[in-house]
C-alpha cells in the first residue's frame, strides 16, 4: 500500500469531517484555541479554524489559532543531533479556560502530544484539551488518544507516512513510503 | 556545537542560529511559568577563578530555567597565589559528571585549554578569559541590537548597521569578541579609543578606527553605540597610566547628553556594566530612553539560555 | 680511560673521509692493532658540541633537572660541555657555588660543566657580584649573566663590562626591557592582539642590544647578546660587529625554527622568553647565523617540573628543552636547506662557543692527532620523532613533541670517554 494515500479532495474532506466534528463535540465553537505543532500542524489548525469559521459565525479564525512548539519538552532531545526551536504564539485571550485543540499531521508513538501537553501545562490552564491530527498510523508507547482522526492507516514501524500540505510543500497529499513488503 | 569559547571562529550561521533560538528562549521568558524541562538530569558547573556576580548569576538564571542542576564552583587565586591548578579543579569537575562548565578566568586561553586539555568530557562556555573573549556577552549585544535595529529579525544577520564600539579595547575580552562577532553577522564596527588602548597588532582587524568619540560620530552616523567600562587601574599605576586624567578621558571619549543630541534619532545606547557613571557614560546618556543596558541584562539570560540549550540538548558530541 | 678506539669510515665536518684513532683521550696518527672499532660509515663527525647556555637547574629544583640528568641530555645531543647558567637557588653569585656545580659536573663526567656566574648579587641587578673570586675559584668562571633577567641599569652593565676585562671575561646579556615587558606573555603583534596575552614587544630586546653593544665599544669591553630574537637585534649587532665593536650573539634552535603562530593553542610548552616572534624575525636570525652575523647556536635549555607548564599559559614558567634536540633542529633549518655546512656546525656549535667562554684550550678543538678526543658523531640520515617520555632530561617540556627531526648524535665522547652511544654501537666497548 505504499504510494499516495490521500490526495488533495481526501484531505479537504478529512479536515472539513474534523471541523465539524470538533463543533458538535463542544456544543458549537465558543471556547475552541486550536494549537498547531510544528512544522505541518501550524497549517492544518489554521485550515480548521477557517472550516469553523466558516459555519460558526462570531468565530474569527485568525484570533483562535497558534502555535506551540514542543521542542523544549521532548524526551528524546539527548539522542538526536540539536533541534532548532520553533515559535509558540497563542491568540491574544491566551488558553485559559479555553478548550485547546492540539493539531498535528501525524500521530504516531504518543510522545510528542505528551510533550505538548506538558508545553500547554506551563502556558495556562485550558478547561479541556483535545487532538485532532490528519493521520493515525499507529504503534502508540503512550496512554494518549486522539479525538479527531482524519484516517487511519495502518503502518509497519518501518515505513514513513510523509504528509504534505499546499502551504509548504506546494500540494496536498499524504504518502507512505519504505518498509519491508 | 560541543563549546562556546570565542567569536573568532563562528560561523554566520551559527551565530545566527543562537540569536534565532536566544529570540525563542526571550519569548519563554514573558510566560508566568518561566521555567523548562530541557535540560533536566544535565549539570552545569559555573567555574569562576574570578568575581563576577553578573555573569554568574546570568548563566545560573539560564540553566536553572531550563531545569537543569547547578553547581558553582568559586576557585579564586590570582596569578601569583595558584592554589589549585586548572587541570586538577578540570578534573574534579569531571569526577562529578559535569555537562557543560561555564567558566570565568583571568588568564586568556583557561577556557580552551580546559575544553581542549582532555581532562573533562562536557562543553566548555566561555564566560570571559582574561582579556581575550567573552562570546556570550557579544552575543546579547548583537542580540539586542537586532532586535532594536533589525525589522522582523529572524534568520537575519547586522547588514549595513554601523555600530561603535568605545574605550579600553586593548584589555576588553568584550570588545575582541564583538569585533569577530559583529563583522561575522555584517555590521561595520568603529574602535574609538586612545591609541594606548587599542592593541598593537590589530592590523587584520576588519575596523574602522577613532581617537575621539566626536570623530567617530563626525565621519558616519552609528546604529548603536557600545560603551566599555574603563578600568581604575588603567588610570593610575604610576608612570604606567594609559591616559593622562579621567577628565581628559571624559572629554574626548565620554558619551554625555551633547553627544547624544547628535547621535541619529534611532541609535542605541549600549554597555556592558557594570558602568562608571561619570566617566566613560554620563547619567543622562545611561537614563535615557535610547539606552538599552538593563535590557542587555535580561537579553543576557536568554542568549545564555540558548548557548546551553544549543550545547547541551542535543545528541553527545564527540 | 686506557682504551684505544678508531672511528672508521666517518666524514670529518661533513666533507672529509678519514679514519679517527683516540689514545688514553687523545687523538692519535694511528690506534694499535688492539683498538675497539667504530664503524662510522655514513656519518659525520664533529668536534664535542659546546652549549653556550644551560639551565641545569641544581641547587634549587632538582624537581626539573639535575646536573646528573642534564648531562645525560647534554651526551644525548651530542654536547661535551655545557655553560650552566647561574639563576639557580641559591643564586651562582659566590666562588662557592661555582665551585660546587663545576666540581659536581667533574663527579658525573658526562659533560664538562662550566658554571657562569651572576653579574649581580642574587641576580637582583643591584650590587655586582664577586666576579673576581668566581673568575680565580676552581671553577676559572670566565661568563657571566643575569640570565633570567636582564642588567637593566646602565650604570652597573657598564661596570660589569669594564670589571671583567682584567680576567678576560665577558657579560652575557639576557636583554629585556623590564619595564616595556611587565607582565608580557608573548611577542608583541598580531596573534598577541587576538589571543588577548600581553605583548612582549621586539623593541624591548632591541634597545637593549643596542645600549650594551654601545656600551661595550665605548669601554672596549667584551658582550655576548643572548637568545637574539628579532631581525631588528640582528641588524644592530651586524652594525656593531662593522663598527669593530666586540660583540657576539647567539640564536636558539626555537627561534630559528617556531614563531609566535604556535601560542594559538595556548600550550604553555611555547611559552619562552624572549618570546617566538614573526617568521619574518625567524629568517633574519637564519640569514644572520648563515652570514655570521650570530656566532653561535645555543640551546637556553629550560627543564620546567610539569606543573609549571601544565597550567593557564599565564601562569606557566617561561622555557623549553633543548639540549637533546638542538643538532636535529639545526640540521633542518641550516644543513638541509644547504644554508650552511658541516663545518659551519661545528663553527656555531662547538667552536666558537669554546672560544666566547675562554675553553677554547679544551674544547672546539681541530680533529687532529695531539687534540683531546672530544667527539660527536651524527647521523644525518637518522630521522626520528620527538617524544618527551624518551628524553633523557628530567622534565619533559618540549615544544617539538611529535615533530620529526631528520638527524641526531649517535655517539658523543669525552676526552676519549663514550658518554652517549646509540643502541647500533651496543657492546662495542664490551
Amino acid at each position: 500500500m505504499t504510494g499516495t494515500i490521500l490526495g488533495a479532495p481526501d484531505v479537504a474532506r478529512a479536515l472539513t469531517r474534523i471541523a465539524h466534528e470538533i463543533i458538535e463535540r463542544n456544543d458549537g465553537a465558543a471556547d475552541i484555541v486550536l494549537l498547531g505543532i510544528p512544522t505541518r500542524g501550524e497549517p492544518l489548525a489554521r485550515r480548521l479554524a477557517q472550516r469553523i469559521a466558516d459555519v460558526e459565525s462570531g468565530f474569527d479564525a485568525a484570533d483562535r489559532c497558534g502555535s506551540l512548539d514542543i521542542t523544549m519538552y521532548r524526551d528524546d532531545l539527548h539522542k538526536q543531533p540539536t533541534r532548532s526551536i520553533g515559535a509558540t504564539t497563542l491568540p491574544a485571550a491566551g488558553i485559559d479556560d479555553a478548550v485547546v485543540v492540539l493539531v498535528d499531521d501525524v500521530f504516531h508513538t504518543g510522545r510528542t502530544i505528551r510533550a505538548a501537553l506538558d508545553a500547554v501545562k506551563d502556558l495556562g490552564r485550558p478547561r479541556a484539551v483535545q487532538l485532532a491530527v490528519l493521520v493515525d498510523r499507529g504503534h502508540r508507547e503512550l496512554p494518549i488518544r486522539a479525538d479527531f482522526v482524519g484516517k487511519n492507516i495502518p503502518t509497519a514501524r518501518s515505513e514513513r507516512v510523509a504528509v504534505h500540505l499546499e502551504e509548504i510543500d506546494g500540494e496536498d497529499a499524504v504518502i507512505l513510503t519504505g518498509g519491508e513488503r | 556545537m560541543k563549546h562556546l569559547l570565542g567569536t573568532k571562529d563562528m560561523t554566520r550561521e551559527d551565530a545566527v542560529l543562537i540569536l534565532d533560538t536566544a529570540a525563542q528562549m526571550a519569548a519563554t521568558q514573558e510566560r508566568e511559568i518561566r521555567k523548562l524541562p530541557t535540560l533536566r538530569g544535565k549539570t552545569v558547573v559555573n567555574l569562576f577563578f574570578e568575581d563576577s556576580t553578573r555573569t554568574r548569576i546570568s548563566f545560573e538564571a539560564a540553566a536553572k530555567r531550563l531545569s537543569a542542576d547547578v553547581i558553582n564552583f568559586s576557585a579564586k587565586g590570582s596569578s601569583v597565589s595558584k592554589g589549585e591548578s586548572l587541570k586538577d579543579t578540570a578534573l574534579t569537575l569531571q569526577a562529578m559528571g559535569a555537562d557543560a562548565v561555564v567558566v570565568r578566568h583571568w588568564a586568556s586561553g583557561a577556557a580552551y585549554q580546559l575544553a581542549h586539555g582532555g581532562w573533562l568530557h562536557g562543553s566548555v562556555l566561555n564566560a570571559g578569559d582574561g582579556t581575550h573573549e567573552h562570546p556570550t556577552q557579544a552575543l546579547l549585544d548583537a542580540f539586542t541590537a537586532r532586535k532594536h535595529l533589525v525589522g522582523d529579525p529572524a534568520g537575519k544577520g547586522l547588514d549595513g548597521l554601523h555600530i561603535a564600539i568605545v574605550g579600553d579595547v586593548l584589555h576588553s575580552r568584550v570588545a575582541r569578541s564583538n569585533v569577530h562577532l559583529l563583522t561575522t553577522l555584517g555590521a561595520r564596527v568603529s574602535l574609538v579609543a586612545p591609541p594606548t588602548l587599542l592593541p598593537v597588532g590589530m592590523g587584520p582587524w576588519p575596523v574602522d578606527v577613532f581617537h575621539s568619540l566626536d570623530d567617530a560620530l563626525d565621519a558616519a552616523d552609528v546604529d548603536a553605540v557600545m560603551m566599555l567600562r574603563v578600568q581604575r587601574e588603567r588610570m593610575t599605576g604610576g608612570g604606567s597610566a594609559f591616559f593622562p586624567s579621567p577628565e581628559e578621558y571624559t572629554r574626548l571619549f565620554g558619551l554625555d547628553g551633547d553627544r547624544m543630541a547628535r547621535l541619529p534619532e534611532h541609535t542605541i545606547v549600549m554597555h556592558p556594566g557594570p558602568m562608571n557613571r561619570g566617566l566613560e557614560i554620563s547619567a543622562e546618556a545611561a537614563d535615557s530612553p535610547r539606552s538599552v543596558i538593563v535590557e542587555q541584562v535580561a537579553n543576557g539570560v536568554a542568549v545564555r539560555m540558548a548557548a546551553l540549550y544549543l550545547l547541551l540538548a542535543g545528541e553527545e558530541q564527540a | 680511560m686506557s682504551d684505544a678506539f678508531v672511528i672508521k669510515g666517518a666524514s670529518l665536518y661533513g666533507d672529509t673521509v678519514r679514519d679517527v684513532a683516540v689514545v688514553d683521550g687523545v687523538i692519535v696518527e694511528s690506534a694499535p692493532a688492539s683498538a675497539v672499532v667504530i664503524d662510522a660509515d655514513g656519518l659525520v663527525l664533529l668536534p664535542g658540541l659546546v652549549d653556550a647556555h644551560t639551565h641545569l637547574r641544581e641547587p634549587g629544583r632538582e624537581d626539573a633537572e639535575t646536573i646528573e640528568t642534564g648531562s645525560r641530555a647534554a651526551a644525548r645531543g651530542g654536547y661535551a660541555a655545557v655553560y650552566a647558567m647561574a639563576n639557580t637557588n641559591p643564586v651562582a653569585d659566590t666562588a662557592g657555588v661555582v665551585e660546587q656545580v663545576w666540581s659536581r659536573g667533574r663527579e658525573i663526567g658526562l659533560v664538562d660543566v662550566f658554571p657562569v656566574g651572576a653579574v649581580t648579587v642574587g641576580l637582583k641587578g643591584e650590587h655586582l657580584s664577586e666576579m673576581g673570586a668566581m673568575a680565580h675559584s676552581r671553577a676559572r668562571v670566565r661568563c657571566f649573566s643575569d640570565d633570567g633577567v636582564c642588567v637593566y641599569d646602565p650604570v652597573i652593565m657598564r661596570r660589569a663590562l669594564e670589571y671583567v676585562k682584567s680576567f678576560d671575561g665577558v657579560v652575557i646579556q639576557h636583554a629585556q626591557d623590564l619595564r616595556l615587558t611587565q607582565g608580557s606573555q608573548m611577542h608583541e603583534g598580531e596573534v598577541s592582539a587576538e589571543l588577548g596575552l600581553a605583548g612582549w614587544p621586539a623593541v624591548a630586546e632591541e634597545s637593549i642590544v643596542a645600549r650594551d653593544v654601545l656600551l661595550a665599544g665605548h669601554v672596549g669591553s667584551r658582550v655576548h647578546v643572548q637568545h637574539v630574537s628579532t631581525a631588528g637585534s640582528v641588524d644592530i649587532i651586524r652594525w656593531a660587529k662593522s663598527r669593530g665593536i666586540n660583540v657576539t650573539a647567539e640564536a636558539t634552535p626555537h627561534h630559528l625554527l617556531l614563531t609566535h603562530e604556535e601560542a594559538k593553542t595556548y600550550n604553555p610548552l611555547f611559552k619562552v622568553n624572549p618570546p617566538l616572534r614573526t617568521s619574518e624575525d625567524v629568517e633574519a636570525l637564519r640569514d644572520g647565523l648563515a652570514d655570521g652575523t650570530i656566532d653561535i647556536v645555543a640551546t637556553d635549555h629550560a627543564p620546567h617540573a610539569s606543573e609549571d607548564k601544565d597550567c593557564e599559559w599565564a601562569a606557566a614558567s617561561f622555557g623549553m628543552l633543548g639540549l637533546e634536540t638542538a643538532l636535529g633542529v639545526l640540521q633542518q633549518v641550516m644543513v638541509d636547506s644547504g644554508r650552511m655546512t658541516w663545518r659551519d656546525v661545528a663553527r656555531v656549535m662547538s667552536e666558537t662557543p669554546a672560544r666566547i667562554g675562554r675553553v677554547e684550550d679544551q674544547h672546539g678543538r681541530p680533529l687532529e692527532p695531539g687534540e683531546p678526543a672530544n667527539l660527536t658523531l651524527v647521523d644525518p640520515k637518522a630521522a626520528w620523532t620527538v617524544e618527551p617520555a624518551a628524553l633523557a632530561s628530567r622534565a619533559r617540556n618540549t615544544p617539538y613533541a611529535g615533530r620529526e627531526l631528520p638527524g641526531r648524535a649517535v655517539a658523543t665522547f669525552l676526552r676519549g670517554v663514550p658518554t652517549h652511544l646509540d643502541t647500533r654501537f651496543e657492546g662495542v666497548f664490551a
